[in-house]
């Protein structure tokens, strides 16, 4: 049957840009350390620039804390451990939880524009995620504050005292409610240190736990670099260490408190994989793929950034996926419509282009979709390698940006091998439309996280956290509870 | 019947093998069109498009000649207070009433639409089927929005439902042939799935949602899943079919997700009223209102568009 020729485009329509606006945000010049209830300046005098990676314009100054700041907080946090918080009683803690939690929902908006200026995610996963996730971590460690004896039935219940808390610079504000709500539901007090190129929301929340009301010391937060952060992790008088971050920095951590009796939590890097079996729903499959790596433009310690297709339908999806990131909108975060932002650091874009070098030197074809990436900033457009092997540096390597391997399969035990073969296991993703494969595979994934037919999906109830050099303990639910307690 | 049937020249799929559709993920995706913020120049640009690619419908038992030419004469002339709008792409009537709107729309540029094969329920023979399309077709429709057989389709008679496309395709001629689904009848994506693929292999240059007859009708979730088998039909074949959602698309910002949709699944060459329709009849006004007050900054009365 003759048809007609396809008709080549007479039209474009392309979305006009619908900015958000940041002109409710209520961001200060300069930022000093929130210890003891109070805005004190640092002992070295230091301060450093916080950037908007999107166009590199400073956006406030904040202070560099040494150990001497470290020492004070800590000391701050003991004091009010001793003399305060395990006085309260687990009721009223509940609702000193719950006030925060209202607090930053009040405040989400604020919340939302502050994480995407500062670091580079887009408006729409900040204000429909980041947030929302944040705020849900609270209300939903509030409600165990009062409810321990039920939490772990038989057992004696106590605090571990002083928490120290390193978080990272892709979910900034989301990292520290994962970190602060458990250990205050559980009767902790808590000196965290934010990122050093995603200060801010950390120093925003510092502002609402202040207004809730919370007894000075009970939180402190310090900001600074990996001086900082060491400090922290050698101080003599803390219980406990909740890290995530970098498996390299996990490891120097683990050797720190080494021959002490400081407990841990390293939730680290990830490596993970996305398998795709021929029954799966493809088109479904396709967008859980896209928001697997591309996510917060890879900035995800579990993405899933080792694709495996099962050979038969292997053309078909590299296809769709080809046409699906065609469409994603890369550009200025702020924008409502944009799917990919910046990348966070001037740093991590240069590791991201270190790999898609390497990637091109093994011999890997590099797929990157036609689009024209903003002049100022730090961006990277969404990248596919094709033609890689396991052995492949990145296959191996966590690349940690917006950079997806695909490799093909033909057997699921071959993809579970080739799956598990990674000296990481953080999560991992399954796609069919068969509930027995599901079983199968995932009982067979040495991955702390495993996703059926969705991926990238966070809930408060649910516990996160890897094996390997993927880390060890449990952040979430009531195993992330756990880390905080003694048991007797 | 002829051997070589509906699109002979291809190799046809073992269509119980269609693929899956898995509705959470669609879920999913169809709320983030729903996200997508269209505003000023592209608002426009959207609105006026979606008035470019309505058929205007009227599908009732209490049908007149003068109700139809009142539409056709509306069809051309939205509202002429604005002097820039485009006009609609087609009207859509029942075969009885296609004499009448293709004298009253002709040399327009308006296309005569008319609905056959029994519509809406399809419950008749074969042959009273192709009598009622070439009725249509002679009477000067331009396309023909036939109903597919759902009874024989649920029951598993795929090849029925094939042949039956594909004998109306013969019926129509050189009109441009849609295919209604009915999609609130098929209720599984999967069965939305595999009835457009059976549609586009069978003939159909066009696969529609709904009759408007039936709820629900013209949702997202399953406008894009028909927009999905159309991409992987032209992947596959290199042949170009077009979408109408029917029945439930009311007002403009559901329009414009449509088209956002249509955008992100297909591409622009979609972003035409030659491969993409809306089957509505109150959908007009809302956009003609929405025009107006993205240009005036006020929402004037219903009262200022009319209504036929």
């Amino acid at each position: 049957m003759a048809r007609k020729e396809i008709n080549k485009s007479k039209v474009t329509w392309d979305y006009s840009p619908a900015m958000e606006s940041s002109s409710h945000i209520n961001l200060k010049k300069k930022y000093d350390l929130y210890i003891d209830g109070k805005w004190v300046k640092p002992s070295s005098g230091k301060y450093f620039d916080t950037i908007n990676p999107a166009n590199k314009e400073k956006l406030s100054e904040v202070a560099h804390a040494n150990d001497k700041d470290v020492d004070k907080a800590v000391k701050a946090a003991r004091k009010s451990y001793k003399g305060v918080w395990s006085k309260t009683t687990p009721a009223e803690r509940s609702k000193y939880i719950y006030r925060i939690a209202r607090l930053m929902q009040e405040r989400a908006r604020e919340f939302a524009v502050i994480e995407t200026l500062d670091a580079g995610k887009v408006i729409r996963e900040s204000r429909d995620v980041d947030v929302p996730l944040a705020c849900n971590h609270f209300f939903y460690y509030a409600g165990w504050a009062d409810k321990l004896e039920y939490a772990f039935p038989n057992r004696k219940v106590e605090p571990l005292g002083v928490a120290g808390q390193i978080t990272p610079w892709n979910f900034p504000l989301l990292m520290a409610a994962w970190k602060i709500a458990p250990a205050l539901a559980a009767g902790n007090t808590v000196v965290l240190k934010p990122a050093e190129t995603t200060p801010l929301t950390a120093l925003k929340l510092a502002e609402v736990i202040h207004d809730a009301g919370l007894p000075p010391g009970v939180v402190n937060i310090l900001t600074g670099f990996g001086d900082t952060g060491a400090a922290i992790v050698d101080h003599d008088d803390v219980d406990k260490i909740a890290f995530t971050g970098s498996t390299g920095v996990g490891k120097i951590i683990q050797n720190a408190i080494s021959g002490t009796d400081k407990k841990a939590t390293l939730e680290l890097g990830g490596k993970s994989a996305n398998i795709i079996l021929e029954d799966a729903p493809l088109d479904q499959a396709v967008e859980g793929i896209v928001n697997g790596i591309f996510f917060n433009q890879g900035h995800v310690c579990c993405a899933g950034s080792r694709l495996f297709v099962q050979e038969s339908v292997a053309e078909k999806v590299i296809e769709k996926l080809k046409h699906r990131i065609s469409s994603l909108v890369i550009g200025d975060p702020m924008d409502k419509n944009t799917d990919i932002g910046a990348i966070n650091s001037k740093e991590q874009l240069d590791t991201i282009d270190k790999y898609i070098k390497i990637g091109l030197a093994e011999g890997a074809t590099m797929y990157q979709p036609d689009c024209v990436l903003p002049k100022t900033g730090y961006f990277c457009k969404p990248t596919l390698f094709m033609d890689v092997a396991q052995s492949s540096r990145i296959v191996q390597e966590e690349i940690f940006g917006p950079v997806l391997t695909i490799q093909t399969f033909r057997t699921v035990d071959e993809a579970i091998q080739k799956a598990n073969n990674t000296p990481f296991g953080l999560a991992a993703g399954i796609w069919t439309d068969k509930g027995s494969r599901i079983f199968n595979l995932a009982s067979k994934l040495n991955a702390g996280v495993i996703w059926a037919n969705t991926y990238n999906k966070f809930d408060p109830t649910s516990p996160f956290g890897g094996y390997k050099e993927s880390g060890y303990g449990r952040e979430g639910g009531l195993h992330g509870l756990s880390a905080y307690v003694k048991l007797k | 019947m002829s051997i070589k049937k509906g699109r002979g020249n291809l190799i046809l799929p073992d269509f119980t093998q269609s693929s899956c559709v898995d509705k959470v993920g669609v879920e999913e995706r169809v709320a983030r069109f729903q996200s997508r913020s269209i505003k000023n120049e592209a608002k426009m640009q959207g609105l006026k498009m979606a008035l470019n690619m309505i058929d205007l419908t009227t599908l009732e038992g209490k049908d007149t000649p003068g109700k139809v030419k009142q539409m056709c004469y509306k069809a051309q002339h939205l509202h002429d207070f604005h002097p820039n709008l485009p006009s609609v792409a087609a009207v859509c009537v029942y075969p009885t009433m296609v004499g009448v709107a293709a004298k009253a729309v002709q040399g327009s540029g308006v296309k005569v639409a008319s609905v056959s094969t029994a519509f809406p329920s399809g419950q008749a023979p074969l042959d009273v089927k192709i009598r009622d399309t070439k009725f249509a077709v002679d009477e000067g429709a331009d396309e023909i929005d036939m109903v597919i057989s759902r009874g024989k389709f649920l029951s598993g008679e795929y090849n029925f439902v094939f042949d039956e496309i594909a004998t109306i395709k013969e019926a129509c001629g050189k009109s441009r042939l849609k295919v209604i689904l009915e999609t609130g009848e098929l209720v599984t994506l999967d069965n939305v799935r595999r009835a457009s693929d059976i549609a586009m292999y069978a003939g159909a240059d066009f696969i529609k949602t709904s009759t408007g007859k039936i709820q629900p009708a013209a949702t997202m979730q399953v406008t894009y899943t028909m927009l999905q088998a159309i991409r992987d039909f032209y992947t596959t074949t290199g042949i170009q079919i077009g979408m109408k959602p029917a029945g439930g698309i009311s007002n403009s910002k559901l329009a414009l997700h449509n088209l956002v949709m249509v955008k992100e699944t297909l591409g622009d060459q979609w972003l035409t009223n030659e491969w993409f329709r809306f089957g509505a009849s109150s959908l007009a006004n809302d956009v003609l209102m929405q025009i107006i007050k993205a240009e005036t900054g006020v929402y004037q009365s219903p009262d200022y568009f009319s209504k036929d």
